[in-house]
């Protein structure tokens, strides 16, 4: 068994918890819900297309943004919706442009279908912008190498994994996720690091998705 | 009363590592919980699993309980029904008396938290005493669609707080002061939570002479018209034409509710002289209730307005199938079809019952989805979680902040 490649760099596991912050800002039809996309803070749009992921970490009922949920299940606009719920968050580098990418596909629509300005939401079905604040934090958990870092991630909260894949590479605006980002920098396997970044996360369940880090680590280390 | 360490096996060790970094975050700070009332409702309960688990963490909680009469505790039941929306004659005298019993406590009460944390609006004027430290309003009532005379009385000492607290997104106004979304939960580990063994479970239906002959439909709640008890025996009468099943209406009477005795009189009468329909108005007893609830076929919540509804999350989290509401938080616990199902109407409860009670198998697979979602979302350790952060939030502005 070839000998395991230390780390040029450890990888210090950090987690991310949060809170929702209410705004009061809320929107009744699609006229308003497109001009408050524009307008609310990132961390509002960031709260919206990724909120899921924390609620349902086994199984999700829902479309990958609360836009798309409400758009289909409220003002019954089943098209529309299936176009927000396919914007492809993953090709998105920073939050400005997918916020651009909603609008377009919001406003494209009415364009083409006037009288769906005419919907307004049932009362107490209104749309409640919320935003998300991030409190990151680092813990105790470290890797020195891959053996390491796969028993960590076994082992670390849905939290920790979220923030490492999102939240960096959305958020705060790393381009890739943190592992690949190690994986490639510190222990030098482009080809690990390729094969981790080139999942697309937003299909996934956050334990599927620990789940399938793991075995294609594992099975790098077997290889 | 369990340890920090026991919930281990029911959210893994990451999440009380967590809990453990964010409560040195807050060494050194003193959190003073107040509310009105020790026992009774959904508020002490939290609070009395709440306070010893921070102080388990380190973290020095403490609380305090306001003291008010009679005539106060009817104001702030009007106050209570107003934010809900009902229609309640509200006079200048209910203001003075709400306010005369508040300077006492202004008075009596010694604040000597870092950060205090007053819970619902009875103690809402403490924040008059506000020197040097931060304070919190933690709201649990459902406010869509409150009286504007009172909000507007309320929010007079409301904006004079940092942060608002909120249970439902549909609750928040807008304010000059930054408002959260936080959830209140259960504790998995509490009398009324916990596994039972099966000979109390069929003690207690001994006990109240009830006989598992016939599937149980139950509501646990106050006898409170916004939990619609008479609503609830209408739904049930529906269903009865169909499957002979039996309902049972349960619950206790908290310190600050003067006018649960006239409902529990209006729900007597409603019922009748049906046997099949048990009017259990309980003491103080968790046990029985996790009893009644494990006991029961379907559960129901059919409130008319609800700030949560720990009811559902009790319910789901004994992986019963729930029939409850869509009001106030309890769409954030039910995904209709996928962790429950939610009505609208007396009608609609009924029809819901109904696809329970002919389809066990959907009504099992429901009730196992929602007990997932409140292990992932609703437990009592996510509420320490997010309460923590909260006191955190007080001390910065930043939408992503470094600790």
């Amino acid at each position: 068994m070839p000998e395991l490649i230390k780390a040029i760099e450890p990888f210090r596991f950090y987690t991310r918890l949060h809170l929702s912050e209410l705004t009061g800002l809320r929107a009744s039809n699609l006229s308003q819900l497109l001009s408050l996309v524009k307008q609310v803070p990132g961390s509002c749009i960031y709260h919206h297309t990724h909120k899921f992921l924390q609620q349902h970490q086994y199984l999700s009922p829902e479309p990958p943004n609360d836009f798309a949920y409400w758009v289909s299940k409220v003002l019954g606009e089943e098209e529309l919706g299936e176009r927000l719920a396919s914007i492809d968050t993953v090709q998105f580098s920073t939050i400005r442009l997918l916020r651009d990418k909603i609008a377009a596909t919001i406003e494209n629509y009415l364009k083409n279908n006037l009288s769906s300005k005419l919907k307004f939401a049932v009362e107490d079905g209104e749309f409640h912008f919320i935003k998300s604040v991030s409190f990151v934090l680092p813990t105790n958990y470290i890797a020195y190498d891959l053996r390491e870092f796969a028993d960590v991630v076994k082992n670390i909260t849905i939290d920790s994994i979220y923030f490492h894949i999102f939240e960096s590479r959305l958020r705060l605006e790393k381009k890739t996720n943190d592992f690949s980002n190690w994986i490639e920098t510190s222990i030098g396997d482009k080809e690990l690091s390729d094969k981790i970044s080139r999942l697309d996360p937003y299909t996934y369940t956050l334990e599927d998705l620990r789940k399938t880090i793991i075995k294609i680590v594992e099975q790098k280390l077997r290889d | 009363m369990a340890n920090i360490e026991e919930y281990i096996p029911i959210v893994g060790q990451p999440i009380i590592d967590d809990l453990r970094l964010l409560a040195e975050k807050l060494k050194g700070k003193v959190i003073q919980q107040v509310n009105s009332t020790a026992v009774g409702g959904g508020v002490a309960e939290i609070l009395s699993r709440m306070v010893p688990l921070l102080k388990e963490l380190g973290i020095d909680t403490r609380w305090d309980v306001i003291k008010g009469g009679e005539q106060f505790f009817e104001v702030t039941k009007k106050i209570h029904n107003a934010l809900h929306g009902r229609p309640e004659e509200i006079t200048q005298q209910d203001f003075d008396i709400f306010m005369e019993t508040s300077q006492k406590n202004i008075e009596a009460l010694d604040i000597y938290g870092d950060i205090v944390f007053v819970h619902d609006p009875q103690p809402i004027a403490l924040i008059k005493k506000r020197s040097g430290n931060k304070w919190i309003w933690r709201c649990h009532i459902d406010v869509s669609n409150p009286n504007q005379r009172v909000w507007g009385f309320l929010e007079n000492f409301m904006t004079n707080y940092d942060s608002a607290v909120f249970s439902s997104p549909g609750f928040s106004q807008r304010l000059p002061i930054r408002q959260f979304l936080i959830s209140p939960s259960i504790d998995p580990l509490s009398d009324k939570n916990r596994e039972l063994p099966q000979e109390i479970i069929d003690s207690v239906l001994r006990k109240y002479n009830i006989k598992k002959d016939k599937p149980i439909i139950t509501q646990i709640s106050r006898f409170d018209r916004l939990k619609d008890p008479v609503g609830v025996i209408e739904a049930y009468k529906q269903v009865k034409k169909y499957f002979d099943c039996q309902l049972i209406l349960a619950g206790g009477s908290a310190a600050d509710d003067p006018e649960s005795g006239h409902v529990l009189e209006e729900v007597k009468t409603r019922s009748g002289h049906d046997k099949d329909i048990h009017i259990l108005l309980l003491p103080q007893d968790d046990i029985v209730v996790n009893a009644l609830q494990r006991a029961s076929d379907v559960i129901v919540q059919k409130s008319l307005k609800e700030g949560f509804g720990l009811t559902v999350a009790e319910a789901l989290w004994k992986a019963k199938p729930v029939v409850a509401s869509n009001v106030g938080g309890i769409p954030l616990q039910i995904k209709h079809k996928y962790s429950g199902l939610l009505c609208h109407s007396i009608d609609g409860a009924s029809f819901a019952i109904k696809q329970f009670l002919a389809n066990p198998g959907y009504a099992k697979k429901l009730g196992e989805n929602g007990r997932e979602h409140i292990r992932n979302n609703f437990l009592i350790m996510r509420h320490i979680r997010e309460y923590m952060l909260l006191f955190l939030s007080l001390y910065h502005r930043e939408d992503i902040i470094y600790l």
